[in-house]
């Protein structure tokens, strides 16, 4: 211990101190203080950085989740077009038919109607002519009043086949 | 990066090209007459016997002269034949007013140096007033009489404690200058910054506090490098002995002290003058006990770290003695002793191996202790039973690493 005592060097303690406390200020501006701040810039970088990509990731799959939505609406969308579609073609032939059914069935009407009234014509005509004939049938057969039978029936025969109806 | 090691070495290349023409002159000197050796011939080692550090007596001796502070950064030395390969530093005391000058004029503690009027003498590193030019103080008083001049010379330890210095500016600034070019530093700045981001993240922020650290970084920072530093170059063949000296240690826990106590608040007083949880009588004891208690935390930090590398020093140079001493003090054959040299080399080896490991730790362990007592300083309370849990911690940490 004395010979410790007897070691120490005042001069030496007073050196120290001078260089150590001047090296602290010195380093501590050039050195520690522009190395620990670009550190904590870097480092805040990273922190920023990965944040920055954790939130790419979470968009990413906001975006793919989206996307999923959006293509599964227009599935929905195009099934249901595709079932209207349907429909509307249905509705169409069933129109059409229907449409068809009634041109057909108005056709067929005024056909009938058309028939009716030519038959209605013609059987008016032939009453107008069987009443003709008849008439001349009944003049004529009056005309020779019954003489001969057969040539009566003969007679009405051959004017039958003349009046060629 | 570059630019920075051939600075360096450019450095070291004209310290050594100095320190080896120092050593021309003073052989010059010494040797104008009578024998002569040629300077070459320390380099091939031809020393004749009693020569060199070969005695168990002269180890002892160079072991003590290396752990002291010297007024001359020796490289190699034969005080016997009065060869010295070592760079002059300057002196300066106060004696009556401010006296200045190169230690070259002591000649190794060899001649009186006479400064405006006034004699003196190197003795043992240290220097003192003599009465005149022959007034010499015998070589085996170790503490005499003679007026000691208030001694603030640039001595060894200083000198390496600037070149310590200069080193982490260098290099540290170099790595400050890289981050304005790029985010990410490249070279040997790579192998810096995660040191950095060590003692930032293991010391300073777990210890000290997430909030506050960012203050005290300055020091922390710059105690762990610069004791790392020392330690290391202590460990060069330049032979420094920095943070082995108690004088440094000293100086770099009263730092501790300083900070400690003036970032200290209110919470941290409490607990010395006022412990909270005790009664009222057991807290007029506490005071004395916890304000002795602040002063032992930062003396256990000089004496840890003094004794740590002064050991070191002692068992490397012992083992490193060992070798000639085997060949030397013991009577025994060349293949005996050869056998000793081996054996105490690989012993040294691992040796200085465990000190690389030690001039780590001991840095490490110096800034986490500091860091742990300005945390403990700036530490908010809010349970009483919260400052046993880090006494605790510290306890853990001392068993850990002492």
């Amino acid at each position: 211990m004395d010979q410790l005592i007897n070691d120490f060097s005042l001069g030496l303690f007073f050196w120290q101190l001078v260089i150590f406390i001047g090296l602290i200020f010195l380093i501590a501006k050039f050195a520690w203080k522009p190395i620990l701040s670009s550190l904590d810039a870097r480092e805040q970088g990273i922190v920023e950085a990965l944040a920055a990509a954790e939130n790419a990731k979470l968009e990413m799959s906001n975006l793919e989740a989206s996307n999923q939505a959006a293509a599964q609406e227009a599935r929905l969308q195009r099934d249901e077009m595709i079932k209207e579609a349907r429909e509307i073609k249905e509705k169409m032939i069933a129109d059409a038919a229907g449409q068809a059914q009634e041109k057909a069935d108005k056709i067929i009407a005024s056909a009938q109607e058309a028939i009716e009234s030519e038959k209605k014509a013609a059987l008016a005509d032939i009453k107008s002519q069987v009443a003709e004939l008849s008439l001349n049938i009944a003049e004529k057969l009056t005309r020779k009043e019954l003489s001969e039978k057969d040539a009566q029936l003969a007679l009405i025969d051959k004017m039958l086949a003349e009046a060629n109806i | 990066m570059y630019r920075a090691y051939l600075k360096t070495a450019f450095f070291a290349l004209v310290f050594f090209a100095f320190a080896k023409a120092n050593g021309q002159n003073e052989h010059e000197k010494q040797f104008t007459e009578g024998e002569k050796i040629v300077f070459d011939e320390v380099d091939e080692g031809e020393y004749g016997e009693g020569d060199a550090v070969n005695t168990k007596a002269e180890v002892d001796n160079f072991i003590s002269h290396h752990l002291k502070d010297s007024h001359y950064f020796t490289l190699f030395e034969k005080a016997e034949d009065h060869f010295f390969v070592s760079l002059p530093l300057p002196v300066i005391i106060w004696d009556n007013g401010l006296r200045v000058f190169m230690s070259s004029v002591f000649h190794h503690g060899e001649e009186i140096a006479e400064i405006d009027g006034n004699y003196y003498q190197l003795h043992h590193s240290k220097i003192y007033k003599v009465n005149g030019p022959k007034d010499f103080i015998a070589s085996d008083v170790h503490h005499p009489d003679n007026i000691k001049p208030f001694d603030i010379s640039i001595t060894k330890n200083v000198a390496t404690s600037i070149l310590v210095g200069l080193i982490i500016f260098l290099i540290f600034g170099g790595l400050a200058k890289q981050y304005k070019k790029r985010a990410i530093p490249k070279g040997f700045g790579r192998v810096l910054e995660p040191l950095v981001i060590y003692v930032r993240d293991e010391i300073a922020k777990p210890n000290v506090g997430e909030k506050k650290y960012r203050k005290f970084m300055g020091f922390l920072l710059t105690v762990f490098f610069f004791i790392w530093i020392a330690n290391l170059l202590g460990l060069t063949p330049l032979g420094t002995n920095l943070t082995g000296n108690i004088a440094v240690t000293v100086c770099l826990a009263l730092l501790t002290y300083i900070i400690t106590t003036f970032s200290a608040n209110k919470d941290y007083w409490k607990h010395i003058f006022w412990m909270p949880g005790v009664h009222p009588i057991m807290k007029i004891f506490f005071i004395p006990i916890e304000l002795l208690g602040t002063l032992t935390k930062p003396f256990a930090l000089l004496v840890r770290l003094y004794a740590n590398i002064t050991a070191g020093h002692v068992v490397l140079f012992t083992l490193l003695g060992a070798i000639t001493v085997a060949k030397t003090d013991l009577n025994i054959g060349t293949g005996a002793s050869i056998g000793y040299g081996v054996f105490y080399f690989i012993l040294a080896l691992f040796i200085t191996l465990i000190e690389l490991l030690v001039a780590f730790l001991q840095a490490y362990i110096f800034t986490l202790l500091s860091a742990l007592f300005i945390g403990m300083a700036v530490a908010e309370h809010d349970h009483p039973e919260h400052e046993g849990a880090e006494e605790d911690d510290i306890d853990e940490v001392r068993e850990r690493f002492v």
